[in-house]
């Protein structure tokens, strides 16, 4: 975890203290555990797809499939619940944990071994999926219900703190170890530099980038889960919104867009900024056009700080 | 002819896709080839292409364009602003719609080139800002643009779509002379490598923005055009465009690492792509399954794209 501090990882955990800061001048409620712990409870939707969004983009690709894997999983979870079969409401979150890394692998494919870029290839996945769903619910919002397991998923806390964010950090803790300590996270970042050297070394690089869309595909399976927990229902596009905070959040916690570089601590950071950004400007009752121009021009400055400190360096 | 065909063997199979698709799109249309049907599937086609075009300025430098559908959601709502009143009124106006793309294109470059800042996220943040833009200027949709302007550009002149008129225009007076000239095949030479095209003199940081302020130019016009067939401004089109920019020019041959396809390949794309949609719509399949086929389609076009893999005689050709 450690190896994964940068200074660029670090910024947008001093964001997140400037907004804070900030929005209280404006807004005292902010400082309240109330406020907070809610901010952690939806930053862990957005950081959990940003978890699997990180390794895909450490590997150098990058996987517009999240939106409808996350739809899919939230209405194929629910859909099994809403049967009223006990066993089948049982196997609701390992059914659509199994679809999402299914549909990465079909990704990996791809990628892997049609050489197709992953940026077109997850895109027609995407529209594959939403056809499925389309298909399958006639357009119309899917019926179902959450189980208690998703309810608590999304909505419980234990002391105080929401579980979503606990199991989201559980997982970066779990996967940022992974990534540091075992062969694959090495192999990871080495085709995200360069992918010709790394198969010359003797690397199945293939399995790699399968296993690196599986556990991107999860992720986002995950997040539909517990987003469909939150609402207590699935329903069409739920997760357009996501893609492009998603892919924000991964740059902002300072991971290279071209692969190799960064890691999940800062991706945490990210997720936690972009969350109370959203936020806070819309406590602020700021309406939606400054709101998206105030989004993009923070991103950008943001970014261009971390290319200012790197010139300074260099 | 046949060594024409051979070097532009991509743009050849798009072109070739493209009539057969738009055959059977006019073979199953209940009222056939008619100047009415061909007129409505010119300018939905021609909408995207602009797009698309704008994207493969973009790609063709090794780049990416996410504000595609931005700047036209914004240079549609200008557009909805300028675009009626007295005859000069709406000659600036247009004028003004699309220099308001190049604009949004130029500062796309601008943070790209000195900033240093990938394209993808740098495009990803300006489309945030376009948008909110955009909104400023209609938060709802409404407007009004000359119906007689409207009418000349989306209809026909002596049976043939104006769609297609402006279409081989762009081609002919634009693109084919364009290619020709140190900015045409500077795009090229920095998108196939720009240390070989640095260390050749060749200007990088003037390409990039010029590449940029290009595509956002086209995407100006991929507004300005939309202004025409909808005679409206909405802030809300953006979504759906940038995505399939990409496909499109995927479709049409256009490398997205950068330094291989064209302009008419884009276009070819596009016109693939939106075919395919409106075959959907009197192919007889169940509306519900239609949005499924053209994933598929799409995919399966996408795939043989990328069958150039089976013919790789080494396996470290196909990393590149």
């Amino acid at each position: 975890m450690l190896r994964t501090v940068s200074i660029d990882s670090l910024m947008p955990y001093i964001g997140v203290v400037l907004l804070v800061i900030a929005g209280s001048f404006f807004f005292p409620q902010v400082l309240s555990a109330g406020y907070l712990s809610q901010q952690l409870q939806i930053a862990a939707f957005l950081g959990l797809l940003a978890t699997g969004a990180t390794i895909v983009i450490l590997l150098g690709h990058i996987d517009l499939s999240v939106p409808w894997v996350l739809t899919g999983a939230a209405i194929l979870s629910t859909a099994l619940v809403g049967s009223g079969n006990p066993v089948l409401s049982a196997i609701a979150v390992p059914a659509a944990l199994a679809f999402g890394a299914l549909i990465g692998i079909v990704n990996g494919i791809g990628v892997a071994i049609l050489r197709i870029p992953s940026m077109v290839w997850t895109l027609a996945v995407n529209s594959m999926l939403l056809g499925l769903a389309v298909l399958n619910t006639g357009g119309f919002n899917p019926r179902g219900e959450a189980s208690p397991l998703m309810i608590a998923m999304a909505s419980g806390d234990i002391l105080g703190l929401p579980i979503s964010f606990l199991i989201w950090i559980a997982l970066s803790i779990a996967l940022a170890g992974f990534l540091t300590r075992t062969p694959f996270g090495r192999y990871l970042r080495s085709i995200g530099f360069n992918e010709k050297a790394t198969f010359l070394s003797g690397v199945s690089t293939p399995s790699v980038v399968f296993t690196a869309f599986a556990i991107a595909g999860m992720c986002s399976a995950l997040g539909g889960v517990m987003l469909a927990g939150y609402a207590n229902q699935a329903y069409q596009s739920m997760g357009d919104p996501f893609l492009l905070p998603t892919i924000a959040a991964v740059v902002i916690g300072g991971t290279s867009i071209l692969g190799g570089r960064g890691g999940l601590f800062g991706t945490i950071g990210g997720a936690l900024f972009i969350t109370l950004l959203t936020s806070i400007l819309s406590v602020m009752q700021i309406e939606d056009a400054w709101r998206n121009i105030i989004f993009g021009t923070i991103i950008l400055v943001m970014l261009l700080f971390q290319t200012l400190r790197k010139g300074a360096a260099a | 002819m046949l060594d024409y065909m051979r070097s532009n063997r991509r743009e050849v199979i798009a072109g070739v896709v493209l009539i057969a698709l738009l055959a059977a799109y006019l073979g199953s249309h209940p009222r056939g080839a008619s100047t009415y049907v061909m007129t409505i599937w010119a300018n939905q086609c021609l909408i995207l292409g602009l797009a698309a075009c704008a994207q493969f300025f973009a790609v063709v430098v090794r780049g990416i364009d996410l504000s595609v559908g931005a700047v036209m959601a914004l240079t549609n709502c200008v557009a909805s602003y300028l675009l009626d009143g007295s005859a000069v009124g709406i000659a600036v106006g247009m004028l003004a719609v699309v220099a308001t793309g190049a604009l949004c294109g130029l500062l796309n470059g601008m943070i790209v080139v000195y900033g240093r800042i990938q394209p993808i996220v740098v495009t990803l943040a300006t489309a945030s800002i376009f948008v909110g833009i955009a909104l400023l200027l209609r938060p709802t949709p409404g407007g009004a643009v000359n119906y007689d302007l409207a009418d000349a550009m989306t209809l026909d002149l002596l049976g043939i779509p104006t769609a297609l008129i402006i279409t081989v225009v762009a081609v002919i007076g634009f693109w084919l002379p364009f290619r020709r000239t140190g900015l045409g095949l500077g795009l090229y030479a920095l998108g196939s490598s720009e240390q070989a095209a640095f260390q050749s003199g060749i200007d990088t940081r003037f390409i990039r923005l010029a590449a940029f302020t290009l595509a956002g130019l086209f995407g100006g016009l991929a507004g300005l055009f939309y202004s025409f067939v909808t005679t409206t401004g909405d802030a809300g089109i953006a979504a759906g465009f940038t995505l399939n920019s990409i496909a499109a020019v995927v479709l049409g041959g256009v490398l997205l690492r950068g330094g291989v396809g064209s302009l008419i390949g884009a276009l070819a794309g596009a016109f693939i792509l939106k075919t395919i949609a409106s075959l959907m719509f009197f192919s007889g399949i169940p509306s519900l399954a239609q949005p499924l086929f053209e994933g598929m389609i799409l995919a399966a076009a996408i795939a043989i794209g990328g069958a150039d893999v089976l013919r790789a005689r080494n396996k470290l050709e196909v990393f590149s």
